[in-house]
């Protein structure tokens, strides 16, 4: 039988980290883009965060389980050694490209018309990274930029540029489908 | 403000993330710039879309499970086995959980006194002003609908005014760092805070009054639920408010 300790730190590990196990797991769902290393990288993300829970200090425990997840997902990339990591956290030639690009089919008059969830998840899919994974924390997970610059462990003011430019591209590609569709 | 500026700038506005001072700015260039005003109310409009499609991804129970078993578990007490503290394991206030039983916390005797005195820690809160109750209501059918979905157990709220105790509301209150429900009353001007918790033991114990710090502390099981009276009134008559909650209890589910 375990000691009594380590029960009640599972106690408390149970009641401040599983609340959030749908968050983990939709961050991990974007992140990884496939359901079954979703689940894995989820579980392995509990087994960690429960090692390090001692560690814990707060505040937020959701940016923590999700800077925790972003670790084992890197790992799981850099397994699939053919791919390239998921997120990388040198500013690349996207994050130096003009946010600002006149759009040819002047979607400023446009309003975008509802989709159903899946076309929006795949849209969202479709977002490069780091751009995806800060889109999701903020527009799906509502973390507050100060919490996703913890997250990722980047400046706000990147983060701020990232959202910036993964909504411009997501309305970009939404607006482009729907001229196609037209 | 350049457009390129404002152009990120704007996203921070949606989001709410900007100081007054630059909020203003931001305003200002979106009042000049038709642009990127029109930028503006595009990307709102696509949070408003956003924000009305289910994006969010439910974990499977499976998931759920697995993440559960790999957690130290308290081993399940053979049933015959006699343990005076088994009574007070507290059951999770994480509903989620119950998918996989409750967990028993066999607590050492030490702890009977830790959770005693936390008991009294969170009636003495309690007392500090704005703190008594989450929900106000002399009514019964009020206070016990509050609890819903905020605790595993349907606290008992019993309307004892007739009995000379009135209700005067509920609260959320944390033991043992659980989440647990806590029905107030009023003895005249004491009040009287009744805590309930869940627990794995069925079995009837017996009503016990302990003092701490100068308060009468009466607790006992009923049903799967531990009881915990706590009161600077006498013990003479916290033991007949607790008689009294007892009776009604009974009447009620026997009626």
């Amino acid at each position: 039988m375990p000691a009594t300790d380590d029960l009640q730190k599972a106690q408390r590990f149970r009641e401040a980290a599983l609340p959030y196990l749908d968050d983990v797991y939709t961050l991990a769902r974007y992140l990884l883009r496939d359901a079954s290393d979703a689940e894995d990288a989820v579980q392995e993300c509990y087994l960690r965060a429960l090692k390090h829970f001692d560690s814990y200090r707060g505040p937020a425990m959701k940016p923590w389980l999700f800077a925790i997840l972003r670790n084992v997902c890197n790992a799981e990339y850099a397994r699939r050694a053919h791919r390239p990591s998921a997120i990388d956290d040198t500013p690349g030639a996207a994050d130096q490209t003009p946010i600002w690009q006149e759009s040819e089919a002047s979607p400023e008059t446009e309003v975008l018309r509802s989709r159903d969830a899946g076309a929006i998840r795949k849209l969202i899919d479709a977002l490069a990274e780091p751009f995806r994974e800060t889109f999701v924390l903020r527009e799906i997970n509502n973390l507050s930029y100060r919490e996703i610059a913890e997250a990722v462990g980047a400046p706000v003011g990147t983060v701020m540029s990232r959202l910036a430019r993964a909504r411009a591209m997501l309305r970009a590609a939404w607006t482009a489908e729907e001229e196609q569709a037209r | 403000m350049t457009c390129d500026e404002a152009r990120i700038l704007l996203h921070a506005l949606l989001d709410n993330e900007l100081d007054a001072g630059h909020a203003r700015e931001v305003e200002a260039h979106l009042a000049a710039c038709p642009d990127c005003a029109a930028e503006f109310a595009a990307q709102r409009e696509m949070q408003r879309v956003l924000a009305d499609t289910s994006l969010r991804y439910t974990a499977p129970a499976s998931l759920r499970s697995r993440i559960e078993a790999s957690l130290p578990q308290a081993q399940r007490q053979q049933p015959n086995r006699r343990s005076v503290l088994r009574g007070f394991a507290m059951g999770s206030a994480v509903s989620a959980m119950a998918a996989t039983g409750i967990v028993a916390l066999v607590l050492r005797q030490d702890d009977q006194q830790r959770i005693l005195s936390e008991v009294v820690s969170a009636h003495l809160r309690s007392l500090q002003a704005g703190h008594l109750t989450d929900v106000v209501s002399t009514d019964q059918h009020t206070v016990k609908p509050w609890f819903n979905g905020k605790l595993d157990v349907a606290p008992p709220v019993i309307d004892l005014t007739a009995q000379g105790f009135t209700l005067v509301g509920g609260r959320l209150d944390y033991i043992d760092a659980r989440a647990i429900g806590a029905v107030v009353y009023k003895r005249r001007q004491h009040v009287v805070n009744l805590f309930v918790s869940q627990t794995s033991s069925t079995e009837h114990r017996p009503p016990k009054t302990q003092t701490m710090q100068g308060f009468n502390c009466r607790r006992w099981g009923e049903r799967g639920l531990n009881f915990w009276a706590v009161s600077d009134i006498g013990a003479d008559e916290l033991a007949e408010f607790v008689d009294k909650f007892e009776a009604a209890m009974k009447a009620n589910v026997e009626g």
